[in-house]
């Protein structure tokens, strides 16, 4: 981690010194990752431009609201984690845990969630082998569920070390790379949510 | 440290109240579906563009890293657009 400006770095009017949070490999992984869900969206959409009723038939039978309550969930999650960063960044070690734990608790919500959303696809007799719409839904939620454990696994360690003190102001380079990969968790989840529960036929 | 007088406060606001919009809004039989789909994917973009800045702290992140990763939403939203217009 480095506070200081790199050379050749551009700084703002307020010359405060640009940089990336954690360590730029972990940027390269996000980007990384940014770009292989990019191409999912794209052959998702391409697969519904061959059969939009098939897909628009099977997303009504998707639960919106739910959809819609695990974006708010993942968003408070990463608004939590965000405040964590802060406190660190001032010091405020002993406010830390309590928000790296707000992500740790709102990321098993999500996890409940999608798990009694699978249930109830599966107990309707719905899989991913039951059309190509399900396939993608199935596809795209459960890598992305993936992460979500990844994610909340990385966030409880930084809890319990938090909790030892283990972090402060001049040593945030692991909860900033953990934070930056779970704002992408959650940025990932603001567009596969309206991409299968929202797109509406023309 | 105050909570609410934190930025990433005032943007999680927006971020909630654009979630319902969204999801309680605009998916509704309100509007026309071409209406709706620019209106999702647009708010989507801008929202993932607000993530980026404030929650990820990429609003201080050297210009091209910045850039390329603001890039992204325009790009995925313009290309579900593109789709779903091109779609029969």
């Amino acid at each position: 981690m480095s506070t200081l400006s790199r050379p050749g770095t551009v700084t703002t009017s307020r010359a405060v010194p640009r940089r990336l949070p954690g360590v730029d490999g972990v940027w390269v992984a996000i980007g990384a990752d940014a770009v292989i869900f990019a191409i999912l969206f794209g052959s998702f959409m391409q697969a519904r431009l061959h059969n939009p009723a098939v897909f628009e038939a099977s997303r009504h039978t998707l639960n919106s609201s739910l959809g819609g309550i695990d974006t708010l969930i993942l968003l408070t999650s990463s608004w939590s984690v965000a405040l964590g960063i802060q406190a660190l960044k001032r010091d405020l070690v002993d406010r830390a845990p309590r928000y790296l734990l707000g992500g740790v608790l709102t990321g098993l919500m999500f996890m409940v969630s999608k798990s009694i959303e699978y249930f109830e696809k599966f107990t309707q007799g719905i899989a991913p082998a039951t059309n190509d719409f399900y396939m993608w839904y199935f596809t795209l939620t459960g890598i992305h569920l993936l992460h979500v454990v990844f994610g909340t696994s990385l966030l409880s360690y930084l809890w319990i070390r938090s909790r030892r003190r283990a972090y402060s102001s001049l040593q945030r380079v692991v909860p900033e790379c953990v934070a930056s990969y779970w704002h992408l968790v959650d940025l990932l989840w603001v567009v596969i949510f309206p991409l299968l529960y929202l797109q509406k036929a023309a | 440290m105050s909570v609410l007088r934190e930025r990433v406060t005032v943007v999680w606001l927006g971020l909630i109240v654009a979630t319902c919009v969204t999801t309680w809004g605009l998916s509704k039989e309100l509007f026309s579906p071409s209406v709706a789909v620019i209106g999702i994917f647009t708010i989507a973009a801008v929202k993932v563009s607000y993530v980026m800045l404030d929650f990820m702290e990429l609003r201080h992140a050297p210009i091209p890293v910045r850039a390329a990763f603001q890039a992204w939403p325009v790009v995925v939203a313009a290309m579900i657009l593109g789709f779903w217009f091109a779609t029969p």
